[in-house]
């Protein structure tokens, strides 16, 4: 256990601390978690990767910075950004999914067309895996898409696309082999939304925003060549992608900067006067919940390390998203709690409290425990993989 | 940047598991169930020669000047084998009290023959937590009147030391005149605690007492009875699964009912995360002093919440086996009811973190 940075490392900070001392003033106030990026996010992102501090690993080629991997080195940006409260590099499905599963299995001239512009912030892609009969059962997924001389033509529906309505491009999964058993016979295709026959219709969320929507594709003509992979291997493209989304999830310095709101939270809102940190039960359900994020941050400590030495850490992982989601519910669901009858205004209302984020937040947040593998499809990758338990019996056809 | 287990601190803890998967299989640990206020010396001496007892104890007086973190992985394997032995109070409380508190002839006299294996030593520090029953020990002019409760490895033992109400430590010999010990029997048979009745005792103050070095100590045994449910756990969620392996209804491996696997899954899932917490809790008493207090006290409630969750849960997967003595599988859970109190129930620990952090006046 050494908790300490070797000088090499604390050279290294103090580089990035410099950069964000000259820089800071640029920044902009955020980037947003998805949809299209500002015009000022995208020349942020572009100096960040300029600098290594976007893209840092990925090939200077396809218009990344080209640093050799060096998982310290990612979480010390990490923690400076975080500290100075500057924005660090733009995250959005493209980047941490396409960008990685083209790099591992696109071609070259896939590479060399969609990555840069992709770390940039100029494309915007959205994700079409979920179908209405296929969520859970990703691999049931029935949009279907036949071969017609050079294109393959798409007919379908896909559900639940995130940023479909601002994005350049979709990443999507197809039934190309209809015959073949279900994991055999997808494919993986990048297409532009653009492409005739593709109607985007947004779904309000419990939030109140279409936060996503449905697309609908009427005989869509894309070029075989538009393949990543080859045919019948995209559930094994799409997996590789799935692997980087899960990395995505469970950030432990985001939990502590909600969690610290939270502490502001209860030293300011009162009820008769006393403040909500002096009531005994708000005050215990807060430590309560400060003791499992800690277990959070030590456990993507433990990962950390784990990651530098190409260890595979196991169980350590497998629980992240399950408990990461489940712990930003609590920490949400508290607030709401110690705001009482002020924690169910909501829209412009007088009185709200912080633009009504807690309220956006603990709804939003249950879309993210079911989003990306829900709850229950954890616990089964948990008890199957992490424990070796029996997998589910098949049902007889 | 190492967050992990060193190569030798694995190597510690793969010899303390062997040693307990030897010397303290279910059937011993039954019989030392059966004689709770004995201190069980054979398995004692084995542990001793493993260095067991000194080894937070400096190398000057005859121990293996090892960091907490040492001994938390350790107590974590006696918890995972449920050991009948008296480590809280004679290897970590006991010894910690005396560095921290005790005078250079008192280190001498006593600490080289903790570190030998060769005595007991009790520790009384519960009214310092909270007062119960209108226990609490006074100081005089070289004497302790009044009563401790749940004192750590109470049976046997050859020295007390005992925190008074005034944060000083002192040594009480067990043939103290104006003693009177009564054992205290509770659900774990496993480890020995009892009550000491003060009228006048004679007791030698450890000199350098402080609120601090009674708070110390505390931490250090909360600590370790986080690292003990850590292992007990650990234990039950294996146990649990190997049984769902086996045990058979309605044609098929329980363990294929996802309503158990998702059972064993959130078992898994509270207690992983858990690791880190206590690994860290236990560096932090030796390396990141300002963090020590408040992970202490993060890793006693924490541990104890989903030790809770673990044990009963745990057991459920056993179905009617899981009640009965017939796999011992109660041993475990006892244990693990017992950490959750002992020391500070979580939410006055909870409530401790929070005055540390100024939350509560
Ligand atoms: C905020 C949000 C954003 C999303 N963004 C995207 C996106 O950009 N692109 C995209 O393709 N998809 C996206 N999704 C879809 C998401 O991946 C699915 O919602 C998710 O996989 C669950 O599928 P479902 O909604 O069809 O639920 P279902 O699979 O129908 O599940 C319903 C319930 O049944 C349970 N269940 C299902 N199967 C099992 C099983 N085997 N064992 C036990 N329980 C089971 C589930 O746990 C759940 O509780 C998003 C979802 C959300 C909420
Ligand atoms: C206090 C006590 C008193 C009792 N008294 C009597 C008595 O007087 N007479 C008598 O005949 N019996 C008695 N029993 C036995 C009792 O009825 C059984 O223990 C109970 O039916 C469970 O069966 P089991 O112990 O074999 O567990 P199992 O059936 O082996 O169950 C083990 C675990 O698997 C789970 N499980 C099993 N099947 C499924 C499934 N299909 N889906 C999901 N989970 C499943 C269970 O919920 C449990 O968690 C008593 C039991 C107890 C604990």
């Amino acid at each position: 256990m050494d908790l300490a940075y070797s000088p090499k490392y604390e050279a290294f900070r103090e580089e990035v601390r410099a950069f964000l001392t000259k820089y800071k003033s640029q920044a902009p106030k955020g980037l947003g978690a998805a949809g299209r990026p500002s015009p000022e996010a995208c020349s942020w992102q572009q100096l960040l990767i300029q600098h290594g501090y976007a893209a840092r690993t990925i090939p200077k080629d396809y218009g990344g910075y080209g640093a050799k991997p060096d998982i310290l080195e990612s979480r010390i940006i990490a923690e400076e950004f975080s500290a100075a409260r500057v924005p660090s590099a733009l995250q959005n499905q493209g980047i941490s999914m396409l960008v990685p599963t083209l790099l591992e299995l696109g071609t070259e001239e896939q590479k060399k067309k969609w990555v840069k512009p992709t770390l940039r912030g100029e494309v915007v892609w959205c994700q079409g895996y979920s179908e209405p009969g296929s969520g859970s059962d990703l691999a049931s997924l029935q949009t279907r898409a036949t071969v017609d001389g050079d294109d393959f033509v798409i007919n379908g529906q896909k559900i639940w696309t995130s940023t479909a309505h601002e994005a350049d491009m979709i990443f999507c999964l197809v039934r190309t082999e209809p015959d073949k058993p279900k994991h055999e016979g997808i494919s993986y295709l990048i297409f532009s939304m653009k492409t005739p026959g593709i109607e985007v219709r947004p779904l309000t969320t419990m939030t109140g925003h279409a936060e996503f929507n449905e697309v609908f594709f009427t005989d869509v003509r894309v070029p075989k060549t538009q393949i990543v992979g080859q045919r019948g291997q995209g559930w094994f493209v799409a997996n590789a992608t799935l692997k980087h989304e899960r990395g995505m999830l469970g950030d432990p310095a985001a939990m502590e900067t909600r969690f610290q709101a939270l502490v502001d939270l209860m030293h300011e809102e009162t009820v008769d006067g006393q403040r909500a940190i002096d009531n005994p039960i708000f005050r215990d359900r807060l430590v309560r919940l400060q003791a499992e994020l800690a277990a959070m941050k030590f456990n993507g400590l433990r990962l950390l390390t784990s990651a530098s030495k190409g260890e595979d850490p196991g169980l350590a992982r497998l629980i992240v998203k399950l408990q990461s989601c489940e712990l930003t519910h609590q920490i949400s669901a508290l607030a709401i709690d110690v705001m009482g009858e002020l924690g169910v205004l909501y829209d412009d209302s007088p009185y709200l409290r912080s633009h009504g984020s807690w309220q956006w937040g603990y709804m939003f947040q249950l879309g993210l425990i079911i989003g990306g593998g829900t709850a229950q499809i954890q616990k089964n990758i948990i008890s199957e993989r992490g424990l070796g338990m029996p997998r589910e019996p098949k049902l007889a056809k | 940047m190492e967050f992990a287990l060193s190569e030798e601190q694995r190597l510690l803890q793969d010899s303390v598991r062997r040693f307990l998967e030897q010397n303290s299989p279910l059937d011993k640990v039954r019989l030392a169930a059966g004689n709770t206020h004995t201190v069980q010396r054979s398995l004692w001496a084995g542990a001793s020669e493993l260095g067991i007892p000194g080894m937070l104890i400096p190398e000057d007086f005859g121990g293996m000047g090892l960091g907490f973190l040492d001994a938390a992985i350790v107590y974590e394997m006696f918890g995972r084998y449920v050991a009948p032995l008296p480590f809280l109070g004679t290897a970590v409380m006991a010894p910690l009290a005396l560095m921290l508190a005790g005078s250079e002839a008192q280190q001498e006299k006593w600490l080289p023959k903790i570190a030998a294996g060769e005595i007991i030593a009790g520790v009384a520090v519960t009214e310092s937590i909270g007062v119960r029953e209108g226990a609490g020990v006074k100081a005089g002019k070289g004497t302790l009147t009044g009563k401790a409760l749940f004192v750590v490895d109470w049976a046997e033992a050859d020295l007390y030391i005992v925190a008074d109400s005034d944060h000083g430590f002192h040594l009480v010999l067990p043939d103290a005149k104006g003693l009177s010990r009564r054992a205290l029997d509770t659900i774990d048979k496993t480890r020995s605690v009892g009550e000491l009745v003060f009228d006048q005792v004679s007791a030698e103050p450890l000199p350098r007492s402080s609120a601090d070095a009674v708070a110390r100590v505390i931490d250090a045994g909360r600590v370790m009875l986080a690292a003990d449910t850590l292992g007990a756990g650990q234990m039950m969620i294996e146990k649990a699964v190997a049984y769902a392996g086996e045990r058979k209804q309605f044609g098929r491996v329980i363990g294929s009912f996802q309503a158990v696997k998702h059972l064993c899954a959130e078992m898994a899932a509270a207690l992983e995360p858990s690791r880190s917490l206590v690994w860290y809790a236990a560096h932090a008493l030796d390396e990141v002093p300002g963090d020590a207090r408040l992970m202490a006290c993060h890793a006693k409630s924490h541990l104890s919440e989903v030790g809770r969750f673990v044990a009963r849960t745990a057991t459920e997967v056993h179905g009617g086996m899981g009640f009965t003595d017939l796999l011992g599988l109660h041993y475990w859970f006892k244990r693990i009811g017992f950490d959750r109190q002992l020391l500070g129930g979580p939410e006055l620990v909870r409530l401790e973190a929070a005055h540390l952090q100024g939350w509560a006046a």
